[in-house]
């Protein structure tokens, strides 16, 4: 690869020149420019960086950043993707998508694409609700959820992404409020230093057909007390003043005071991301109170296309065929005279 | 020769239709491969069929698990696998009572006494033994205990288990059927020493076996002849034995390596597509990536990705899996990138047949998408030249930036036939429309003036930054457009691009006449059988007759009104229930069509055309 990315970018050198179109307040707007403010500090190449969408309202992103970019088909994008970095291993390639593109028409590429690990970005815009099509109950919507196509509420029960995704084997999944544009610019760049698949999933707020879904959670009134912010290594703590812990009692998950019962900041659990067994991960992820935000699985494993790429330099070594000649006259030939 | 002489009484014969038939486990595909090997090394001209179960391991005896292999050898031209059998080697009852319409009345019938037990009888559902009731006295049949025999043959050699005893007696059939066309065992004994290396008990058994089969019928008094069959006429050169799906895989490889690019296929399993995947997978030595996706979709939406990305991108499929296909080959056609859709097309609809042929997915490939979305669809003929068009389609793809449909069938693709040997030197260039650097106003749909393709910048390249997708583009742009105006523009122009490949495809030819009473029209995988139909009655007399096989269905030949209104009668042939017929009504709706229709999931057979086109002459 060349070092033009030494030339440092401005989030400026990834604008592209489309107007953007999403409703005013939409959360939409923090993730781009995120993502944009993301971008210098990656290392990466401009040239080498491929945003592939599908369809929704999230996956009018690519034609938004000044860089390759293809707006595909509802729910595909992780295929795309797949072919895109299987066809050049240099390229820093991103999936855009939501939760209707994702985890209903496209659930099965999303799977997969976690399963086989290989070396891409994939950032999940989770509004919990059809926003494009104007108002329909997605597979992330609550039971119950009044929508237009669910008047009377919603019956069918919802995924939980991160439950799916590291069922699914996913190696780094981290979750992000909508609003937090600092954390999720720094989540970003951790998301493209992870070599395997990484999955982003934004609570975004959609202020047209599901606002406030994430309010009790995200709001800036409540965040602290609501949300902890985990981080490998630290222990989990959270609250305005700092003084609740989360411990491991027996297989549950609890909510402790520091200072109180002679609990102190030692007792509080360390966030291990880097663990491979998925337990305590999934019950990070199904945790109602608090919510748990930040990276909340991070474990290193060879990814599909190094794999690939070690195979192939293998059977490389020891071709008996070089040219396809050599192959099309082995073997049973006879002459006609 | 085993039985030089012998050759002087031998009777002489053009050709003649072999079928091995068995069950499953009996090795009667192995046993056809290498009697047509041997015969096409020996220089005959062969064409081959191979007829399994659909399924793995269907019930010992059953009918339907009955695996058969026909060969057809010639010092003539031979163009199909043959209708009618002039010699069937039963191992079973099964594979008798399945088999025995296709024999010539008079013809022999080799079989495996030994496998007419009570419990086979049943399973085959016969009331009575027909080696006894008499049911057979129309043919020359050739009874042999083959499995005692075979038996006796290996008592001698030691670490032999009974299973593998038992498997070596299509070997003995094969020997005898050695014996009676004349043919010498040396390179089935080489293919044992290759293939059972390392294994010296199992070549000897196989080779001993082999040739007790050979001497016990040149000792048989039962079998009437020795028959000779010499060597073809055809163009000297190197050749080799190819199956339609392995030559598809090769024109893809040579295609890859002539245009310096590397080659990607996305797939899904599928039947009879998958041998493609079987075949590319193996040449990573290559630099041939291949994803064996989760779904058919992704097979080809990832194809897309790798061509976005710079790869010649391919995917392969049989009917269902186009379906599939349909709003993926839409946004390909939309975002004007290269990509090869390969539609091994097998009975329809639905799942249908998956082990017969048919060709009933043409209008599917021209029309199977929302919205206007025309592509190129071109289609392969024999086994053999499943290698050019597999070529010709990657060319287009790459010259066009438009997707491809390669259409060929499972009678092509399981079928084999020589090949004379292309080298990639001989091949014609391919030119592409990358990119190399960053240009002074550049737009991502510039296109060529001629061909009007769209031209094509590749991620990694500093400059040319720029977003495609599925929405309605702006001409130059490539930005989203709801203008009215530009849609209109976008979408003939778009079908004009395929138009123009006309300036780029040869003209249509005719064959044995190129003016007359009647026109046979044909596409695709019934080569073999129409052009052995109209040759046969050209032969016999009947020069009013013309043949045009079509190759190219979108966009037809330039000259293909001028060459069909020479005629004053067109029949089209086709496995479905007319749908070329409809293709050429809607460019040439004066013109007056007849039809010639099978849907049986089988190939046409050489009679049946020879009495259409004879009355369509009368």
């Amino acid at each position: 690869m060349e070092t033009t990315a030494e030339k440092k970018y401005t989030y400026k050198d990834f604008e592209s020149n489309q107007e953007v179109r999403w409703c005013p307040g939409c959360d939409d707007y923090v993730i781009l420019r995120s993502m944009q403010k993301a971008l210098p500090e990656m290392g990466v190449d401009k040239k080498d960086v491929v945003f592939i969408s599908g369809i929704g309202c999230s996956s009018r992103f690519p034609y938004y950043m000044d860089t390759y970019g293809m707006h595909s088909i509802h729910g595909r994008a992780p295929a795309i993707a797949t072919g895109v970095k299987l066809a050049n291993n240099d390229l820093s390639v991103w999936v855009i998508t939501g939760d209707g593109d994702s985890m209903a028409i496209g659930g099965n590429h999303f799977i997969h694409v976690l399963r086989r690990n290989i070396d891409l970005n994939i950032i999940l815009f989770n509004n919990e609700i059809y926003g494009l099509t104007k108002g329909q109950f997605s597979p992330t919507s609550l039971v119950g959820q009044k929508t237009k196509s669910s008047p009377f509420g919603n019956t069918q029960p919802p995924f939980l992404p991160g439950e799916l995704a590291i069922g699914a084997q996913a190696r780094f999944f981290a979750r992000i409020g909508g609003n937090t544009p600092k954390e999720m610019t720094q989540i970003f760049i951790d998301a493209e230093k992870f070599k395997g698949t990484s999955l982003v999933e934004v609570l975004q707020n959609c202020p047209i057909f599901n606002d406030g879904a994430y309010a009790e959670f995200t709001d800036k009134l409540v965040r602290e007390d609501k949300q902890v912010y985990v981080e490998h290594g630290k222990p989990m703590i959270f609250g305005k003043s700092r003084d609740k812990g989360l411990m491991l009692k027996g297989l549950k998950l609890e909510v402790v005071t520091i200072g109180e019962n002679g609990i102190s900041e030692a007792d509080i659990l360390v966030h291990d991301a880097n663990d491979a067994d998925p337990t305590l991960h999934q019950m990070l992820v199904r945790l109602k109170y608090p919510l748990v935000t930040g990276i909340i699985r991070s474990v290193h494993d060879k990814t599909f296309d190094e794999r690939e790429i070690e195979m192939m330099n293998k059977v490389k070594a020891s071709a008996v065929f070089h040219k396809t000649d050599d192959l099309f006259f082995s073997g049973d030939t006879y002459e006609v005279h | 020769m085993a039985n030089t002489e012998l050759n002087d009484q031998a009777e002489v014969l053009e050709a003649v239709v072999i079928r091995f038939v068995g069950d499953s486990g009996d090795g009667m595909q192995l046993t056809g491969t290498q009697f047509s090997d041997t015969s096409a090394m020996f220089g005959n001209d062969i064409a081959t069929f191979p007829n399994y179960p659909a399924e793995i391991r269907a019930p010992q005896g059953s009918l339907y698990g009955v695996s058969g292999f026909q060969v057809h050898i010639g010092s003539v031209e031979i163009s199909t696998p043959g209708d009618e059998v002039d010699l069937l080697v039963a191992m079973n009852p099964a594979g008798l009572k399945t088999n025995l319409h296709a024999v010539k009345p008079g013809h022999t019938i080799i079989v495996d006494t030994d496998a007419f037990t009570k419990k086979n009888l049943e399973k085959a559902h016969y009331e009575s033994n027909p080696l006894e009731d008499g049911s057979l006295a129309n043919f020359r049949v050739v009874e042999v205990e083959m499995t005692t025999l075979t038996r006796e043959a290996l008592k001698d050699i030691e670490g032999l288990d009974n299973k593998t005893i038992t498997r070596t007696k299509n070997m003995f059939a094969l020997g005898m059927v050695y014996w009676m066309y004349d043919r010498s065992p040396e390179h089935t004994i080489a293919f044992f020493e290759k293939k059972f290396k390392g294994a010296p008990h199992i070549i000897e058994a196989n080779t001993k076996v082999l040739n007790t089969g050979l001497y016990f019928a040149e000792t048989l008094e039962l079998i009437p002849n020795v028959y000779k069959i010499s060597p073809a006429k055809m163009a000297p050169g190197k050749y080799r034995i190819v199956m339609g799906n392995t030559a598809t895989a090769w024109g893809f490889l040579a295609a890859a390596e002539k245009s310096g690019l590397e080659l990607f296929l996305g797939s899904y399993p599928i039947t009879p597509a998958s041998d493609i995947l079987h075949e590319l997978v193996k040449h990573k030595h290559f630099g041939v990536k291949t994803l064996q996706a989760e779904d058919e979709i992704a097979g080809i939406t990832s194809a897309i990705g790798a061509a976005f990305a710079g790869d010649l991108a391919l995917t392969t499929t049989s009917g269902p899996g186009l379906a599939l296909k349909g709003e993926a080959i839409g946004l390909a056609m939309m975002i004007e990138l290269p990509l090869v859709i390969v539609n091994v097309q097998r009975g329809g609809p639905s799942t249908g047949l998956p082990t017969k042929t048919e060709q009933s997915d043409l209008l599917q490939a021209m029309y199977g998408r929302n919205g206007e979305s025309p592509v190129i669809v071109i289609a392969a003929s024999t086994p053999a030249n499943c290698f050019n068009y597999a070529y010709q389609a990657a060319k287009l793809t790459l010259e066009h930036m438009t997707p491809v449909i390669l259409l060929t069938d499972g009678y092509i693709a399981n079928g084999s036939a020589p090949w004379k040997i292309r080298s990639v030197d001989e091949m014609p260039e391919i030119k592409n429309h990358i990119i190399k650097s960053a240009q002074e106003n550049w737009h991502p749909y510039d296109r060529d003036a001629d061909s009007l393709a769209r031209n094509w910048a590749i991620p990694g390249t500093a400059g040319l930054e720029h977003r495609v997708g599925g929405l309605e583009k702006d001409r130059i742009s490539g930005n989203v457009s709801y203008v009215p105006e530009n849609h209109e523009y976008m979408t003939k122009i778009r079908a004009e691009k395929i138009k123009r490949v006309q300036n780029y495809i040869p003209e249509q030819t005719t064959e044995f006449a190129s003016s007359g009473d009647l026109l046979v029209v044909g596409w695709g995988g019934t080569y073999g059988s129409l052009h052995s139909a109209v040759k046969h009655l050209n032969e016999e007399g009947y020069k009013n007759i013309g043949y045009a096989h079509f190759h190219y269905i979108n966009p037809l030949p330039k000259n293909t009104e001028s060459v069909l209104r020479q005629f004053k009668k067109i029949v089209v042939c086709e496995l479905n229930g007319g749908q070329f017929s409809k293709v050429l009504k809607m460019n040439f709706d004066d013109l007056d069509l007849s039809q010639f229709n099978k849907i049986q999931g089988l190939p046409f057979g050489n009679s049946e055309l020879m009495e259409k086109f004879k009355q369509l002459v009368k």
